[in-house]
């Protein structure tokens, strides 16, 4: 966006002229719209013509081989990187095309990264405080006192993830499976509207991965939760609904046993050998 | 005074004739030392006038030294000893001049400069040296001469001397003389109100053939006047065409200098991610590499030179691939640290020359061939040894380009700056890679360095000049793209060299640099930016 | 760090002073100034232990220069940015000293004329330009000391975040703006003095700069300086913002996707960051008595990182440590062996950065734990550093 852009949007340029975040509206069904998206990197395209509807509450697995565009969609849900083409509305009042990262993030869209990325050098206690909602202003967030309140919240989250003996430890010497759950734990924090969760259990014991079952379906239902991952069996202990990408389109959708007796599916999975290999 | 030199001048022409027709009938000199000496001795007086008249009767003398005789003491170097000789001083540097006899031209060794006098001479007495050499060198055999002195004659020429000129203009062969006599004669015409002078100045760009058609410009006639003006405007128009091929050339040139300044950073920066701050520390290794390269082959600068291609790119290799083993392979992944610490390698090495080597400048020779420049028209010529290192840094880039699309190393290279991890995983032993790229890019530093040497001054603080227009070479033009840099650099040194003659040298590197930082703003990732998911990293 | 975090329900600025780095520091600080003026003032000259009038200014400058590096260290330290172009805030702050300190001058300047400085005089120039207005006036000048260099950094900054100029990038985009002024103020006709900068100083406030008072007056407020900026920035540093930058550090994306505007964070501490350089610049400049474009030069921005870096990164008291070890070694240096500066200067760099990534402060605080460890619990698993980036 141009400087001039900017100064013509005079409505941005200062926080206290900004209209109030109006509260998302699902009367309609769906919480996320994705429709015909396209990016392309150097004309080839990551994604191309997707659709995809995500209900108010619902757990959403998404799968696909490598290089699906899988990681790509959610790089556009969260408003990094900007397609080509098509629209995407969070609920039918915001159009995510139109805002960043910050603006997407405290509209209630949280996302998990593939790679595990919490800050190495603060406490796992003092991740969490940065990922709850709060007035995320700068003298806000400069003059911020911890009450109370706040601490409750997060010491039951930090219950929650099972990582309360840790709390005072630096996130950096946390285990790859306990920096996933501090991830989860943070996006809880946030109190979302839509959890966008990237290969949660990559690189998870069996008993870790269990849990992590546990917690994502728990979060079902009051919040809405996409969910990809490679891990079939992990698929199907929380999948509802399964959609497929393939080639940056969706390829199939509907429950598991639905997907995986779907022909087209076999095939790609078939040719596709080093589906495990990410 | 005029009309004393040009009667002069006249005689000359008449007599001059002769002269070399016996020069080149009889090679010995047969002229009586004694009368020459006589000549000489007329002009040491101290009579300005009398000097004049002694000069004159140099030229009238039909001794073949007396153009030498002339020259020598137009240029201050005819000088006298204590005990009476007339000497040649062939160096007037230091303290002891080394001179030669003026009558046999025999050399005397070297004379301190107190023992000498200088025979002094006035303005005007040098105007008529000036022309009188000029026409004694109409009829030298050697085509650079007679080049040189009708370039001289240009609003020289008098009423007295058309008629002689035309005559030589008929017998002339070369092009150029013939031209430059034309043109001479011309001026007189047409600053004397004659048509037939105004139009053979049409489209002349010599700054005296403006001089004469503007004189004529304010002609009492009409017809000639608006003629006079009409071609001074299609000049002028000429003139602009010219100087803005002089600004581009110009331009070009510093382009091509950062561009071979920023292509080895651009590669090192593009696959390493790493800022190498002594990159132009390397440069001045390979300019000194040059320099050394003369000192060990004294009186062949041009072989030197050519010789210091590969050692230049061998030396900045060699301390290349030490920095990197040294220093850089121990600070993988924290290009801040890394930054800090070749700048310190830097500071390390600019001390090292300045204490091994010298504080002050040293002078590279440039060999001749590279010297002079190529004359398109009386308004724009173009330096040889800037078109020389044009054209090499093209072949440099060619040359990268070709590495970077066609070897191994190349396909390698590509694939670590895309994804490490991945060409790992492939059996790409990455720390080779970087190994080699950093030799590479440190090589080129090397060569930047020999092309530079010259162009500038080598000294100890040559490589420090450079180093941030580089790094805004490479930012400018996107990271990891070498055509990238290549626009980036020649169109950086063009925007600079437009600058400057309405802003000013120093104000115009403000601009370039606030242009930049503007640049970034709409391209945080330059001119050419790599794509993709890889580029977010 | 982390055990403050839950307790400290108090006002963000006097935080600190919970701490005990910063209790420590801030007494060490006090009785190093005290000291100091105790040596001066009451030991007699004759006295081994007398501290020379030089001694203090000399002091008051290594004090100027440990200011800058707590500003530097607050940008690079812990949020990631590496200035190499601190020195610009620094040199304009001594400017705006500088051009209050030439208007003090009057007409005792070579050429007596009641307003021009000597320079503009030398140059023919007939009036004062517009920049100079106000500069008579201290309370303008002194606001200057901080807003000039802080509005450099909004615009500067605000270019530069808005647009995500990060990494090494940013560390060149700042070496270019510093060169640029260094450039710049080159020029006579930029009206601050071109080559010679400002120099010829006589009074700051009324009192004479030449006297041996104001000298260890002014040490003393650069003491106090110091300290007071230490506090602000541990203040922000132990606040949630603080913590916010230390995210943005180690994880920009993240940081985002968290919901905070990074840049607007990242804009806040460069400001304050450039604010108090040039206040440490408007400090130094009457201590050393001139001004002039060399304090925009590349290297000594770059130098002041490598104070930063020796002393000990994102820990501030290592800041000043740093910038007083390197300088006391670049006095004794510069004054024994001068060529062999250049040299230390360097191999300082390379062997910080190689050898000693956490400075002076890690290396103390790795011998700390190492005792604790070794007394205490032997099984006690080390933990990463804070400063593991």
């Amino acid at each position: 966006m141009s400087l001039l852009q900017s100064l013509a949007q005079r409505d941005r340029v200062f926080d206290f002229m900004a209209p109030q975040a109006s509260p998302v509206d699902v009367r309609h069904g769906p919480i996320l719209y994705m429709e015909d998206v396209t990016v392309s990197f150097d004309g080839f395209k990551a994604i191309n013509n997707l659709n995809l509807t995500i209900n108010d509450g619902e757990l959403r697995c998404i799968i696909g081989p490598n290089g699906a565009g899988k990681t790509t969609m959610m790089d556009i849900i969260t408003g990094k990187t900007r397609p080509n083409s098509g629209s995407v509305w969070f609920g039918s009042r915001h159009n995510l095309l139109h805002m960043n990262e910050p603006d997407i993030a405290s509209l209630g869209i949280g996302r998990k990264f593939q790679k595990p990325t919490v800050f190495e050098a603060l406490s796992v206690f003092e991740n969490l405080e940065l990922a709850m909602a709060a007035d995320k202003r700068i003298f806000p967030t400069l003059t911020a006192r911890m009450t109370g309140e706040i601490k409750d919240r997060i010491d039951e989250v930090l219950e929650t993830i099972g990582l309360t003996t840790l709390r005072h430890q630096p996130a950096g010497i946390l285990s790859h499976g306990q920096k996933q759950w501090l991830e989860i734990g943070m996006l809880l924090m946030q109190r979302p509207r839509l959890l966008l969760v990237d290969e949660p259990v990559a690189g998870m014991t069996e008993q870790e991965m269990e849990r992590t079952a546990e917690l994502l379906t728990g979060l079902a239902g009051k919040q809405s939760v996409v969910v990809v991952e490679h891990d079939m069996g992990f698929v199907r202990s929380i999948a509802r609904q399964v959609t497929v990408l393939h080639q940056g389109s969706v390829l199939a959708e509907g429950t598991m046993e639905q997907v995986s007796s779907d022909p087209k599916v076999i095939e790609v999975y078939l040719g596709a050998d080093d589906e495990e290999a990410a | 005074m005029r009309r004393f030199l040009s009667l002069g001048l006249l005689c000359l022409l008449l007599l001059n004739i002769t002269v070399t027709a016996q020069a080149q009938t009889s090679s010995t000199n047969t002229a009586d030392d004694a009368a020459a000496l006589e000549l000489l001795e007329a002009l040491d007086v101290e009579s300005y006038t009398a000097k004049g008249e002694a000069i004159t009767a140099i030229l009238q003398s039909d001794d073949e030294r007396a153009r030498d005789w002339l020259q020598a003491l137009l240029d201050g170097r005819l000088q006298r000893t204590d005990d009476g000789r007339f000497v040649l001083v062939l160096e007037n540097r230091g303290r002891d001049w080394p001179v030669a006899d003026v009558l046999t031209g025999e050399a005397l060794g070297e004379m301190s400069r107190r023992d000498l006098e200088r025979i002094g001479i006035n303005n005007n007495l040098r105007n008529q040296l000036r022309s009188a050499i000029a026409v004694v060198d109409l009829y030298s055999p050697n085509v650079e001469r007679r080049r040189i002195s009708a370039e001289r004659l240009l609003g020289e020429v008098d009423g007295e001397l058309v008629q002689p000129i035309n005559t030589l203009i008929e017998q002339e062969e070369d092009e150029q003389v013939r031209y430059r006599l034309t043109q001479a004669v011309a001026i007189y015409r047409a600053e004397a109100g004659e048509m037939a002078g105004v139009e053979a100045l049409d489209g002349s760009l010599h700054p005296r053939s403006r001089v004469a058609l503007s004189r004529a410009a304010n002609s009492d006639d009409p017809v000639v006047g608006n003629a006079a003006a009409a071609s001074l405007a299609g000049i002028e128009q000429q003139l602009k065409i010219n100087r803005g091929l002089e600004t581009l050339y110009f331009g070009l040139s510093l382009g091509s200098v950062l561009v071979l300044a920023a292509i080895g950073l651009a590669i090192t920066f593009g696959v390493m991610g790493v800022i190498n701050m002594a990159h132009g520390e390397l440069m001045m290794l390979g300019a000194y590499t040059t320099w050394a390269m003369q000192q060990l082959l004294p009186g062949q600068p041009g072989l030197a030179l050519i010789l210091s291609i590969p050692a230049g790119f061998m030396v900045a290799a060699l301390a290349g691939i030490a920095i990197e083993r040294g220093v850089i392979q121990f600070l993988k992944g924290r290009p801040l640290e890394t930054l800090l610490a070749t700048f310190g390698i830097s500071l390390i090495l600019q001390q090292l020359v300045r204490t091994v080597i010298s504080p002050l400048n040293r002078t590279v020779i440039t060999p001749e061939w590279m010297s002079g420049s190529l004359v398109i028209n009386d308004a724009l010529s173009l330096t040889l040894n800037r078109m020389v290192v044009l054209g090499f840094a093209l072949v440099v880039f060619a040359s990268l380009m070709l590495i970077m699309r066609r070897t191994r190393l190349g396909l390698e290279v590509r694939a670590v700056t895309q994804n490490r991890a991945m060409a790992r995983s492939m059996g790409i032993r990455a720390t080779r890679v970087d190994i080699m790229t950093f030799a590479l890019g440190s090589g080129v530093a090397g060569l930047a360095g020999v092309a530079l040497s010259q162009l500038t001054n080598v000294g100890p603080n040559l490589g420090q000049n450079y180093i941030i227009d580089s790094f805004m070479v490479v930012v400018f033009g996107g990271v990891g793209n070498l055509w990238g840099t290549l626009v980036a650099g020649l169109s950086l040194g063009v925007i600079n060299q437009v600058l400057e003659p309405w802003a000013g040298a120093v104000l115009a590197k403000i601009i370039v640099l606030v242009f930049i930082i503007l640049f970034i703003q709409k391209r945080p990732r330059g001119l050419f930016p790599q794509k993709g998911r890889a580029a977010e990293g | 760090m982390s055990l403050t975090t839950e307790s400290s329900t108090n006002f963000w600025l006097t935080r600190p002073f919970s701490e005990r780095s910063t209790q420590i520091f801030l007494g060490v600080l006090l009785a190093a100034l005290a000291l100091v003026t105790i040596l001066h003032v009451a030991v007699p000259p004759d006295n081994p232990l007398h501290v020379g009038a030089y001694t203090v200014n000399l002091f008051g400058k290594y004090l100027s220069y440990a200011l800058l590096a707590v500003a530097v260290d607050l940008v690079w330290g812990y949020l990631g940015i590496l200035s190499l172009g601190h020195g610009a805030f620094f040199a304009i702050g001594g400017y705006a000293m500088g051009m209050y300190l030439m208007r003090q001058i009057g007409d005792r300047g070579t050429y007596g004329h009641p307003v021009l400085p000597d320079f503009m005089v030398f140059l023919n120039w007939d009036s004062l330009p517009w920049f100079w207005q106000g500069f008579d006036m201290a309370w303008f000048a002194f606001a200057m000391v901080l807003l000039a260099p802080g509005l450099l950094a909004l615009v500067f900054g605000f270019l530069a975040f808005r647009s995500r100029v990060t990494g090494v990038y940013l560390s060149i985009i700042t070496q270019a703006l510093t060169f640029a002024l260094m450039l710049a103020f080159f020029r006579n006709e930029m009206g601050f003095g071109g080559n010679n900068g400002l120099t010829d100083f006589r009074e700051l406030l009324g009192y004479n700069l030449r006297s041996n008072d104001t000298r260890l007056g002014l040490f003393l407020a650069t003491g106090v300086a110091l300290g007071l900026g230490y506090i602000l920035c541990r203040a922000i540093v132990t606040s949630k913002l603080g913590r916010v930058s230390i995210a943005t550090r180690d994880a920009e994306a993240r940081t985002r996707f968290l919901g905070y505007r990074v840049e607007r964070f990242q804009l806040f501490v460069f400001v304050v960051s450039a604010m108090l350089a040039g206040l440490a610049g408007a400090l130094y400049v009457p201590q050393v008595g001139i001004i002039n474009p060399s304090e925009f030069s590349p290297i000594f921005s770059i130098e002041i990182v490598l104070w930063v870096a020796l002393g000990g990164r994102a820990t501030l008291y290592g800041a000043v440590i740093g910038a007083i070890l390197v300088n006391y070694a670049k006095t004794i240096f510069t004054g024994v062996m001068p060529d062999a500066w250049l040299f230390a200067l360097g191999a300082m760099f390379v062997l910080v950065t190689v050898f000693l990534p956490k400075g002076v402060a890690g290396l103390f605080r790795y011998l700390k734990r190492r005792k604790r460890d070794d007394s205490a619990n032997p099984d006690h698993k080390h933990t990463p550093e804070e400063a593991s980036a």
